[in-house]
């Protein structure tokens, strides 16, 4: 797939929807043929922090997270396990739990809407219509005493209360039918049901009301790789029919190569490095990255040894002074023991989150030689 | 290289309310001393069911299964212990089979203080050593499993298996619970430990990356048959049955630059209960024709690589093409 168009894309705020002027539009839900232009800005994350509290302890699970993804681009955010990445996906949907999380700092701008100050009622009516989510878990995910189209045809009423039963029942079944759900399946329960067809309808779901911005944390983990293959290419169907926005959130890199745009480098709650996927698969930079590469067997490649980042990740509540990663960094000196970490531009979208970035690079093109 | 375990026409079935499910029907497999066989497969394709049937988690229906030359389908409960210190699995799933009332410490000591081979000072070393070995940090210890993330509780069924310096483990997709860093600090240890110690492992998994990494051999199973067979790198180089090729380029890979043919199947699996002879694979396959409804076995093409697809010659030099129910798709 050619993504040079979507570079071109137009300056910032432009050409954005006309709807950033306070009052919501919700007239396009209901109308599927309802286009978008991409490249309109639509999700602007700045400056976002969440934290935990657990008894005494408070936990950094997100630190001073930005972030912009305009309409039919794919922002991929890998990262290991308390990393953050699924409390960002939390946060912008605002399901993070009542107690003991908080959103600290920042701003969730949303088609020119903060989302971190909006009413709990308005959140309601964005939540599934404009922007919906892929869990990870199918199984979790289903309720398990509801028949699929019941439960795929409440989503449906929940936001269109203007149709009957039956007409939401219909569009469910279409919508079903468009993730290669037959009719006469439609009435089984999830158990009836294979791992791969569950994730498929909690991936309908989040579809039925065709979402501006979808949000996949960790969608076909529990898949298998030909089902697996299904729902992306359903999810990359969307985003160039409708414009539809996806931020992937997942471990995997193979499949970040495969369906985004971007890649954010999360670690320690924070954006390591963040770049355009050829500036990150080409020239990768940040010295958790380049570790997060050399830990990935790749069916291209043949390496006897791989060669993963040393030691685990600190605890999400125990997180280091300075840069979160000095401790298991191969290039730490003093200065990334205390303070702040500089943001390094390094051309186009490209920037990276490190003291040493010209040591590692220099090093890291020796390697490539040798 | 000698065969440690080899099985023969193993079977494993179970009697459902619909009839049998043939889990496990009629697999010929050998593990060479010191090698790692990779089993790959789609869930339901019934290589758990496998593993666990050769570690005698399960009993088979029929077949044989051989230990150095020794049969050993039908162990007594007496020989049974013998027989678990050398052969040992890694499980799937470190929720459910780690007890939950065992603390790190207590999971870890249990085979060893079983086979009282160490005393009260040693054995104290050997557990440390054991956690060190999968990297669980000293304060650990005396962790409950519901304390732990799941890759720790993954770490600690690893260290649990390795405890008797077993010769033969089953590994039963050690590493789909973990990140990627780790899951490579894993992949490498037991890479480490197999060059240590001659050890044999059969490594189950879905993920083709990991397989093709670990694996000296492949055998890809599909609806509780072997369907191909072969070395890792005449599986990846020249795949012979139409599954295991789409197998393949459903794989997603970091390299940004090659071009993907991507062959989607389609058509869900077919059950396994009460299955009808003949290919297993054919309402899926693009290439099927009349003969694929009779009943098929493996047979070698070249050496060493074994399949079961009665049009394998014809369609080996054949890229995936778009065909019958399969629709290729350009990236």
């Amino acid at each position: 797939m050619n993504f040079e168009h979507r570079k071109e894309r137009p300056e910032d705020g432009k050409h954005r929807h006309g709807d950033g002027d306070g009052r919501r539009h919700h007239g396009h839900r209901g109308d599927p043929g309802k286009q978008f232009h991409r490249g309109d800005k639509l999700l602007k994350v700045e400056d976002l922090s969440v934290e935990y509290t657990s008894g005494k302890k408070v936990v950094h699970a997100a630190n001073h997270v930005s972030f912009e993804l305009n309409r039919g681009e794919s922002l991929g955010i890998v990262g290991e396990s308390g990393c953050g990445k699924s409390t960002v996906a939390k946060a912008i949907l605002r399901i993070l739990p009542d107690r003991g999380a908080r959103i600290s700092g920042g701003k969730i701008m949303f088609k020119g809407e903060d989302l971190v100050t909006m009413p709990e009622k308005t959140m309601e009516k964005i939540r599934g219509a404009e922007i919906s989510m892929v869990f990870q878990d199918p199984m979790t995910a289903l309720n398990p005493v509801r028949r699929i189209i019941d439960q795929v045809s409440g989503v449906i009423r929940l936001h269109n209360p203007e149709l009957t039963k039956k007409e939401a029942e219909q569009r469910g079944i279409d919508i079903l039918g468009t993730v290669g759900i037959t009719p006469d399946r439609v009435r089984d329960y999830p158990l009836q049901f294979s791992g791969g067809m569950q994730q498929r309808v909690v991936v309908a779901i989040a579809l039925c009301c065709n979402p501006e911005l979808l949000l996949a944390d960790e969608p076909t983990t529990a898949l298998d790789v030909t089902i697996q293959a299904q729902v992306l290419e359903m999810m990359k169907g969307l985003m160039t029919q409708r414009n539809t926005a996806l931020i992937l959130i997942t471990h995997n890199l193979g499949i970040v190569a495969d369906t985004c745009d971007n890649v954010a480098v999360f670690y320690g709650g924070e954006i390591v490095e963040y770049g355009s996927k050829e500036e990150i698969f080409k020239n990768p930079s940040h010295p958790y990255t380049i570790g997060l590469f050399g830990a990935v067997p790749d069916i291209h490649s043949k390496v006897d040894r791989l060669t993963p980042v040393a030691g685990i990740m600190p605890e999400p509540s125990d997180l280091p002074a300075g840069c979160k990663f000095h401790t298991r960094c191969p290039y730490a000196t003093e200065c990334c023991m205390n303070g702040d970490v500089p943001v390094v531009s390094l051309g186009g979208t490209h920037i990276c989150q490190c003291h040493n970035i010209q040591t590692v690079q220099e090093a890291n093109k020796k390697e490539a030689t040798a | 290289m000698s065969t440690l375990v080899e099985v023969k026409g193993l079977k494993r079935y179970f009697d459902v309310p619909k009839g049998t499910l043939h889990a496990v029907d009629n697999v010929d497999m050998a593990f060479e001393e010191g090698t790692t066989m990779g089993v790959v497969g789609e869930s339901g394709c019934g290589k758990s069911t496998l593993a666990r049937t050769i570690i005698h988690l399960q009993e088979p229906t029929d077949g044989k299964i051989y230990l150095n030359g020794k049969d050993v389908t039908h162990v007594s409960k007496r020989e049974l212990p013998k027989l678990r210190e050398q052969m040992q699995i890694i499980f799937q799933d470190p929720y459910m089979t780690l007890n939950p009332r065992y603390t790190v410490e207590d999971t870890l000591k249990e085979p060893l203080a079983h086979s009282g081979r160490y005393d009260k000072g040693s054995l104290d070393k050997e557990i440390r050593r054991l956690m060190d070995m999968v990297g669980i940090s000293g304060r650990l210890r005396m962790a409950y499993p519901h304390e732990l993330s799941g890759g720790r509780r993954q770490r600690v069924g690893i260290g649990r298996a390795l405890a008797m310096n077993p010769k033969f483990i089953a590994c039963d997709e050690p590493v789909s619970a973990l990140d990627v860093s780790i899951q490579a600090q894993i992949l490498n240890l037991l890479q480490d430990l197999q060059k240590e110690y001659g050890l044999t492992y059969m490594f189950v998994t879905h993920d083709m990356s990991v397989v093709k990494h670990i694996s000296h051999k492949i055998s890809v199973m599909y609806l509780g048959q072997v369907v191909e067979t072969g070395s890792t790198d005449d599986l990846f180089d020249n795949p012979l049955h139409p599954y295991t090729k789409a197998l393949l380029s459903a794989i997603p890979t970091i390299d940004i630059d090659k071009p993907k043919n991507r062959i989607q199947l389609h058509g869900e699996l077919m059950s396994p209960i009460n299955p009808k002879p003949g290919c297993r694979f054919a309402p899926r396959c693009p290439y099927a024709t009349e003969a694929c409804s009779q009943p098929m076995s493996l047979r070698e093409v070249t050496p060493g690589h074994l399949v079961s697809c009665c049009r394998a010659e014809e369609l080996s030099d054949k890229q995936p093409v778009t065909a019958g129910g399969a629709a290729e798709c350009q990236n």
